[in-house]
């Protein structure tokens, strides 16, 4: 069942950086959980920018000033739509999830996490979703308790809701995973901790690229995601805030935006969205990521999804047709990710050996330790597929790993 | 045979390899080929964590010269752990601190040494050559 919504060869010549070539070698690029590649609408966007309105935001009085600012200004509304966020002065620019995850660490721990509190966090976050808490959590005299999942990769709930109760400060749980492609139940995480009264954060790192987000109908607290892996520039992330918390929040980092007033003993914050926004953000990246999510929207989210599910079944046929694979993470609910490992082989071997052929895998731990302690395993070798990517590639991919257990045997 | 020597030799054998296929092919039959580290010298505090997989390097001092024995999890990296030390074993610890290992760039696997992909590679020339001063300042 192949797809035939999208125009795929109109697409991958969208993508310039597909007809490259590695190792002599047509480049075949399955580390999107890493990092997605680029449109050229959104390398054009970011070289438009700078050759006709560059300047700084929110300030100045000229033209290119107020061009500029409302470039960037309208992202911010793309987002907000993207999500379904209730308002505008919701959506916080940050230099990506992690920064995302620290500011609601740093900013809410301060107020909202207090001695003896609670912290909940799951066995299969990245670590941006854990040492953020940790070190809050030492700062402030809290608990932090894990959610352990199953040999499947999935959350264990109901170990999850025992672990709820009155002193549970904040849940933080990624939407997707990074290392197993699990899609978690976070609208019904969120209701459950809400009984509670706790705050959820959602790491949605790998979640929004693959599907429209609706913020309000899961529920979520904060929802925290990266520009770069969703057809953005690098440097640049999202955080979404419910207003309520927001405003209660203390400013993360002083400076620039942030500020109202400013006298020699104290000074006064800014109104959302800018008191979290301090300093000169990322005013090219910004007016860029509104291309790039105007391009995801154009391609369409339903036919993005049946394209990435459709390699997914496809990879996971394939892959499964290889004598000694074994996949990492099987949940009934999974995003387009293939993580496994080849009997006897380690995956850093398997990822040299294909990086030769032109295929671009992640090996290693993936920033996912505690996962790879749970399965008593070193690695993976991750195949992580983009909208933009073929069955046509998987085959390769296959070859690739017959020719690996060729030379290892 | 001096480092330098050795280094040569190691250049001149790789220029036999047409391909890349042939010089993995080769990395992994030294891989697999060499026992090179004792069991039990295979601890966590002569343990190199890399990114991507673990190197156990452990040296001992003979007639002034140091000796180093390594293992790793990965093959291609256990292939390139017995080059260096073909290279830098059984030297006294001046020569292992003046080496310049041109020989890894020379022979077409530079990306290998890379500070991320190195897998610990550029970490355990480092942990060598700390070996070797250790034993130079304790010589002294």
């Amino acid at each position: 069942m192949s797809t035939e919504t999208l125009d795929m060869e109109k697409i991958r010549e969208d993508f310039p950086i597909l007809s490259e070539e590695v190792h002599g070698q047509p480049l075949v690029y399955f580390d999107n959980a890493a990092t997605s590649q680029k449109p050229t609408p959104v390398i054009e966007a970011i070289t438009r920018y700078y050759t006709q309105i560059n300047s700084n935001i929110h300030r100045g009085v000229h033209t290119l000033s107020q061009k500029a600012t409302d470039a960037f200004e309208e992202t911010r509304e793309k987002v907000r739509k993207h999500i379904n966020a209730e308002h505008a002065h919701e959506i916080i620019f940050t230099k990506g999830t992690t920064d995302g995850i620290n500011l609601v660490a740093s900013s809410f721990g301060q107020h909202f996490i207090g001695e003896g509190e609670e912290v909940i966090i799951t066995n299969m976050e990245h670590h941006s979703n854990i040492v953020p808490w940790q070190l809050i959590c030492a700062q402030r005299g809290a608990r932090l308790k894990i959610v352990p999942i199953s040999d499947k990769g999935e959350l264990d709930l109901e170990t999850f809701r025992k672990m709820l109760n009155k002193n549970t400060a904040l849940v933080a749980v990624n939407h997707i995973s990074n290392s197993l492609g699990t899609i978690n139940p976070v609208k019904e995480i969120t209701e459950a901790a809400h009984e509670v009264g706790a705050a959820v954060l959602i790491d949605g790192a790998q979640s929004a690229p693959h599907m429209p987000i609706d913020v309000q109908d899961i529920g979520a607290d904060f929802y925290t995601f990266s520009a770069h892996k969703m057809c953005g520039p690098t440097g640049l992330g999202v955080l979404y805030g419910r207003e309520e918390w927001l405003e209660k929040m203390p400013p993360y980092q002083g400076g620039g935006e942030m500020i109202k007033e400013v006298f020699l003993d104290h000074s006064t914050w800014a109104d959302l969205p800018h008191k979290f926004e301090a300093g000169t953000p990322n005013i090219s990246e910004v007016v860029a990521f509104g291309t790039a999510l105007d391009y995801l929207n154009e391609i369409g989210w339903e036919a993005i999804e049946a394209q990435e599910r459709d390699l997914l079944e496809y990879g996971t046929a394939r892959l499964s047709e290889i004598e000694g694979l074994k996949i990492y993470g099987e949940a009934d609910q999974k995003a387009s990710v293939i993580s496994f490992l080849i009997e006897g082989i380690h995956p850093y071997d398997v990822g040299m050996v294909l990086d030769k052929l032109g295929i671009a895998v992640r090996t290693g731990h993936h920033c996912t330790q505690p996962i790879m302690d749970r399965f008593e395993i070193p690695g993976t070798v991750r195949a992580s597929f983009a909208f933009y990517n073929t069955r046509e590639e998987i085959d390769r991919l296959v070859e690739g790993l017959k020719r690996v257990k060729t030379m290892f045997a | 045979m001096t480092i330098e020597e050795k280094q040569a030799e190691i250049v001149d054998e790789f220029a036999l390899f047409d391909d890349w296929l042939q010089k993995y092919d080769y990395l992994i039959e030294l891989g697999k080929s060499l026992p090179m580290i004792e069991e039990k010298y295979k601890t966590d505090d002569r343990i190199i964590k890399g990114c991507q997989s673990r190197v156990w390097l452990n040296a001992e001092t003979n007639d002034g010269a140091i000796r180093f024995t390594a293992d790793s999890d990965a093959i291609i990296t256990k292939g390139i752990i017995s080059l260096l030390i073909q290279v830098l074993s059984d030297e006294s610890p001046e020569e292992i601190l003046n080496a310049d290992l041109h020989f890894i760039d020379e022979i077409g696997l530079k990306e290998h040494l890379s500070p991320t992909r190195a897998n610990g590679l550029l970490a355990m020339v480092k942990q060598m050559k700390f070996y070797a001063l250790a034993y130079q300042s304790k010589a002294n």
